[in-house]
This record gives C-alpha cells, sequence and structure tokens, in this order.
C-alpha cells in the first residue's frame, strides 16, 4: 500500500542557536498507509503534537526527510507547502478553532472558499451534507460561539472533511468533550474513514479510543517507544 | 442565508472589521473626520483664493502695457536735454505705434482679448461740486473683454458715442446725477467738455465707482491732449496664472513696460502662496495621523486575530493572501471614511455658507464641493489606507500559524 505520510530521521529543535536550544523529536522513522486509522499516544511533553504540526506542514523540521503523499516537502517553498496542505490535509484540532466571525455552514466551506477564491454552489451543497451528517442539521447558520464545545468539535470535522483530503490530522480532538460526546466524535471520525478511505492520524490520551484504532503508535520523549 | 458572493479575502477583510466593531467604528471616525477637515479646508481655502482673485481680477486687467517709465527715459538721456523733458513729465505719454503693439499682442499665444486705452486724470463738474476722476477712454467692444462691464451695468448698456459717458454710482451720488442727466467734464490740461450721461455702473469697488467715467477713445484723446495716442494697452489671458509669463514676452519684444497682475500684487500672490504652504502643512499633518491611527488599530487587530489567522494558514491560506486580508482592510477603512468624510465636508460647507456671511449677506463662500477635490481627497485616504496596513499585514502574513494554534 502507498503511504500517505513517511518520516525518515525526523528531528525538531527549538530554540536553535540560544541557549535554550531543545531537541523535542529526535530522528523519527514511520509511516502511514492511505486510509490508515492510527492513534498516536503518550504523555504529556513527547512531542504529539509537535509531530502533528510537522507533518500538517505548519513547521518545517530541523532535519530529516517528511513526504506527504509522495511529495518529499525538504526544501519546498513556503507557497508549495501551503497548496500541498490545502490540497491534502485536513485539521481538527484541540479546541476546536472554528472561525467566530463566521456561521457553522461558512466555516465547513471555508477550505473550499480558500481553495476556489469564492463560495461555489458545489461547496455549499456539500457543507449542508456534511453538517447533516454530524448531526447538526438546522444549525448551519449559528455563529460558532453559539454552539456548545460538542457541537463545535463535529462542525471541526466536517470542515476537516469539506475537500475529502487524504489525511486527517487530529490533535486530541475529544480532549475536553465528556465521554459520551467524545464517543460520538470518534465514531464520526471512523465513519469517515472507512466511508472515504481518508487517513487519520489522531492524538489521544484516552486509552479506550486508542484501543479502537486500528493502530497505536507511541512516543515517549521524542522517540517512539512502541508501535504495532 | 445566502451563500456569500465575495471572493475569499473580501469576505474576511469584511468579517474581521464587522467583528472588531468598535475599532473599525473609531478608526472609521477618525478617518472620516481627517478626510472632511482635508476637503473642507481646500475647499474653503480654494473657493476664498478665487473669490479674492476674482474681486481684484474683476476691475484690472492681467496685464497692461504702458509707454516707458520716465525714470528709464531720463537715465538714459543726457543731463543737458533734461531741462526739456521735465514738462513732458506732468503731461501724458501715448505708446509709440500702438497699433503695431496691439498686433504685437494680439499675436502672443494664449492672449485671448486685447483693448487700447486712453486714460488720465479729470474733473467732474456739476454745480458747485467738483470731483477729481479718472477719464477713461476706451472701444466698450474690446474693453468688455478685459472688464466684464455688461456684468457691472445697472442702468442703461456698456455703449459710448459722441459725447456719452458711463459713470459709477458712487460718482453718480455724489453728483446727484443719474442716467439722462449732463456733467461737465475739465481734464487736467484744461479742455472740457460737457457730457451726457448713458449709464451707470457698480463695480463693486466704492472708489473705482467713484473715480471711473467712460467715454470713446476719441473724446478721451481730445480732452486729455492725446490725439491719436492711447496711454496703456489692456490684455486678458487665457489663464490668469500665464499673465507673468505672457507680460514678460511682450516686455522683451516691445520695449515697453508691462506689468501682469502678478507683479502689481505681488504682496497678495505672497500672502495666497503662504496660505497654501499652510494648508498643505494642515494636510500633511492630518494625513499622518489618520495613517497613525489605522495602523495602529490594525496592529491591535492583527494581534487579536492570531488565532483566526493560524486556523485561516493551516487550511491552506497562503501568507501572501494573510496579507491581502489586512491590506484589503486598510483600504476598505480609507475607501469608507472618504466616503463619509466628503459627505461630512459637504453639511460643514452647507453649514458654515449659510452661517459666515459678507456685510452686504451673501455667503463667504459658496457650497458646493469640487468634484476634483473629493476624489482626489478619496483617492489619498484609499491610499494612506492601504499604506497604512502594509506593516500591520506584513506581521500577519509573518505569524507563526503553530503557535496560533497552540495557544
Ligand atoms: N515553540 C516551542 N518552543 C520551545 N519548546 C517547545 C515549543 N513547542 C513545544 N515545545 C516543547 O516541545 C515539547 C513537546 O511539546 P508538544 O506540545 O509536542 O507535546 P505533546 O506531546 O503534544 O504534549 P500534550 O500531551 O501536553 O499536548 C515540550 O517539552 C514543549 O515544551
Ligand atoms: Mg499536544
Amino acid at each position: 500500500m502507498n503511504a500517505i505520510v513517511s518520516l525518515r530521521g525526523l528531528r525538531k529543535s527549538y530554540g536553535i542557536g540560544t541557549p535554550v536550544e531543545t531537541e523535542v523529536l529526535h530522528g523519527l522513522d514511520f509511516e502511514l498507509a492511505e486510509g490508515e486509522f492510527c492513534a498516536l499516544i503518550g504523555p504529556s511533553g513527547s512531542g504529539k503534537s509537535t509531530l502533528l504540526n510537522l507533518i500538517g506542514l505548519l513547521e518545517r523540521p530541523t532535519s530529516g526527510e517528511l513526504a506527504i503523499a509522495g511529495t518529499e516537502t525538504r526544501g519546498l517553498s513556503e507557497q508549495a507547502l501551503t497548496v500541498l496542505r490545502g490540497r491534502h490535509i485536513g485539521f481538527v484540532f484541540q479546541f476546536h478553532h472554528l472561525l467566530p466571525a463566521f456561521s457553522a455552514l461558512e466555516n465547513v466551506m471555508m477550505p473550499s472558499i480558500i481553495e476556489h477564491g469564492v463560495a461555489t454552489a458545489q461547496a455549499e451543497a456539500v457543507a449542508f451534507d456534511l453538517l447533516d451528517r454530524v448531526g447538526l442539521k438546522g444549525h448551519e447558520h449559528k455563529k460558532a460561539n453559539q454552539m456548545s464545545g460538542g457541537q463545535q468539535q463535529r462542525v471541526a470535522i466536517a470542515r476537516a472533511l469539506s475537500l475529502s483530503p487524504r489525511l486527517i490530522l487530529a490533535d486530541e480532538p475529544t480532549g475536553n468533550l465528556d465521554t459520551h460526546t467524545a464517543d460520538d466524535i470518534f465514531a464520526l471520525l471512523r465513519e469517515f474513514n472507512r466511508e472515504r478511505g481518508s487517513a487519520c492520524l489522531i492524538v489521544t490520551h484516552d486509552p479506550r479510543l486508542a484501543a479502537r484504532c486500528d493502530r497505536r503508535i507511541e512516543l515517549v520523549d521524542g522517540r517512539i517507544a512502541r508501535g504495532d | 442565508m445566502a451563500r456569500p458572493k465575495l471572493p475569499f479575502e473580501f469576505l474576511v477583510a469584511l468579517r474581521f472589521l464587522r467583528e472588531g466593531r468598535m475599532q473599525t467604528a473609531l478608526i472609521l471616525l477618525g478617518v472620516t473626520g481627517g478626510v472632511a477637515v482635508i476637503v473642507f479646508l481646500s475647499q474653503l481655502i480654494s473657493q476664498l483664493q478665487a473669490t479674492i482673485i476674482d474681486r481684484v481680477l474683476g476691475s484690472q486687467a492681467h496685464v497692461v502695457m504702458r509707454p516707458l517709465e520716465e525714470v528709464n527715459l531720463r537715465a538714459s538721456t543726457d543731463p543737458a536735454s533734461s531741462v526739456l523733458i521735465e514738462p513732458r513729465a506732468q503731461r501724458l505719454r501715448s505708446i509709440d505705434q500702438w497699433e503695431a503693439m496691439v498686433k504685437l499682442a494680439e499675436a502672443q499665444p494664449r492672449v485671448v482679448a486685447v483693448s487700447p486705452v486712453v486714460s488720465g486724470p479729470a474733473f467732474a463738474l456739476r454745480g458747485r461740486a467738483s470731483k477729481s476722476v479718472a477719464l477713461v477712454g476706451v472701444e466698450p467692444d474690446r474693453y468688455r473683454r478685459i472688464v466684464k462691464m455688461d456684468t457691472y451695468m445697472t442702468r442703461g448698456a456698456f455703449q459710448v458715442d459722441g459725447t456719452n459717458a458711463i459713470i459709477g454710482i458712487e460718482l453718480a451720488k455724489d453728483l446727484g446725477v443719474t442716467v439722462g442727466d449732463k456733467m461737465f467734464l475739465r481734464a487736467a490740461g484744461g479742455r472740457d467738455e460737457l457730457l451726457q450721461i448713458t449709464g451707470l455702473f457698480d463695480i463693486g469697488n466704492k472708489d473705482l465707482n467713484r473715480r471711473w467715467v467712460f467715454t470713446t477713445m476719441k473724446l478721451a484723446q481730445s480732452l486729455l491732449d492725446l490725439p491719436g495716442g492711447v496711454s496703456n494697452i489692456d490684455i486678458t489671458v487665457a489663464d490668469i496664472f500665464d499673465a507673468q509669463e505672457v507680460s514678460e514676452r511682450l516686455q522683451a519684444g516691445s520695449g515697453l513696460t508691462v506689468e501682469s497682475w502678478m507683479t502689481t500684487n505681488s504682496q497678495l500672490l505672497a500672502a495666497l502662496r503662504n496660505q497654501t504652504v499652510s494648508n498643505n502643512l494642515i494636510r500633511g499633518f492630518v494625513i499622518v495621523i489618520v495613517a497613525l491611527g489605522i495602523s495602529s488599530v490594525l496592529v491591535v487587530s492583527v494581534v487579536q486575530k492570531q488565532k483566526e489567522i493560524g486556523i485561516l494558514r493551516a487550511m491552506g491560506t497562503s501568507s501572501n493572501r494573510v496579507m491581502g486580508i489586512f491590506l484589503l482592510q486598510g483600504g476598505l477603512v480609507g475607501f469608507v471614511g472618504a466616503l463619509s468624510g466628503v459627505a461630512l465636508a459637504w453639511g460643514l460647507l452647507q453649514f458654515f455658507s449659510s452661517v459666515y456671511r459678507t456685510g452686504d449677506g451673501a455667503p463667504l463662500f459658496q457650497p458646493q464641493l469640487d468634484t476634483g477635490i473629493a476624489l482626489s481627497a478619496a483617492l489619498i485616504a484609499l491610499v494612506v489606507g492601504v499604506l497604512a496596513a502594509l506593516i500591520p499585514a506584513r506581521r500577519a502574513a509573518k505569524m507563526d500559524p503553530v503557535q496560533a494554534i497552540r495557544a
């Protein structure tokens, strides 16, 4: 199977050139196959978010190789990284991170608006459909801050899926939700993964949820301690 | 709710502005005030200056050609003959070959009207009243293109022939005469004539209304003992500020004394220039202050929108487009502020023109807004808005999306 994400000897240091220079990731080797549903676990401060941000092309590694959908990202321009990110990757963050000035529907359409420059009728239809699928029918025109945390996270999932990306990166998507809501959100991700074949890399502290993934990778102190 | 129609950058820029309601309102207020001050001041000053120049030039030729000054004549003549010259200094002198000089003036580019004039001192007498006046002999058809006499006539038309004369309303009042009456005129040299008053004018200047007496050139020539001659040639140019250049060219070409209104009124011109300079200074300060206002509000907004910028970046927005969003905000604020500023300036003009009036009750300035001034102010506000947004926009573009998302 093809790898959607592939890393070789990936290192990340912060504070380079300052007295407080610290290496957070110490040379990771790892592959995520197309359509794979994988949990990223590990203690706080082990570098999970850092790894996710690197894979999401929001940050550049200090050294090592990182390929997304077969494209080696080292040496790519900021612009090229932006294009790659927009085309292949959907994010779900812990703190939902919706745009508060926009409605649920507009938030879901936003990746498409960015991609096409304007809101297309097709994007609108897709957004309506996705909001329906995440159980938010009738809430399309609510502003983000008029919704509960669980509802906002559903919008965020719908948004991550709106361009049918090949890779979804979720950093503790259920981190600040109650168990019941967390299960719902997790089930949604799983459902879309099965249905559309989007690979998912999900950071979680919840062993129950991790157990329900195809695969688990454990990070400890910036190294892969266990991967099955 | 309809699907948003605007392009991405506009959509986000407008939402950001709408979200920061208070800030947006404040900076719009700032731009509005700034634009209004600039437009209002510019309009006011350009109008007042135009009025002043109009008043000055309403009764004055743009350029006047005269015989060489006596001083020049003396300097170029040897002392022995000065005895001969002394009495001539008292007398009026004609321009040599004035017909040729008229042709020369008419041939100059940017000259629109040329009028030979015979003028000199005289006394107007009636009963026991005796008034010192200036006798002005003209060809009305030429002279009305120098001074718009037709618009000043209160009785009769600006036409003279035979022994007809046109006088100002003040002189008429002083002598107790009106149209149809007769008036005795004695020139300084002693020649006199009984004149028939056929018209009255009000030039808007008491002194001139008291002094000018218009007759035919022929009559003035004979009264002033200037047979076939003219004392000066009056010239109108297309653009009043061409006057100096035209006069210098004519001076060189004719060898006569040629003066433009700009030389005769050099103090007035200097005052007007100073006024323009201080107006520009005020404009400059206002622009800088408005730009600083826009800039500082947007800098704050960039910090506040850190999270949103991070989200937009994570969803595939390039840093250039983020920059565009903030430049647009500056431009939009500038543009909208300019529109309301022009509207406010218009309102101020209406208000002040109804409040401030001249002694005779006419408005001190007209309430119309010059389209050119309004448009250029709007354009400047737009450009200043975008430029002021440059620093905040670059900060937004450089912002690390991860920083925003982690927080
Ligand atoms: N910008 C930064 N500058 C310096 N150090 C950083 C920076 N970002 C992260 N770190 C450090 O990198 C390490 C890993 O952080 P990271 O956020 O990836 O951990 P995590 O596994 O996601 O933890 P958590 O489970 O609490 O979210 C931490 O020690 C953190 O202090
Ligand atoms: Mg984390």
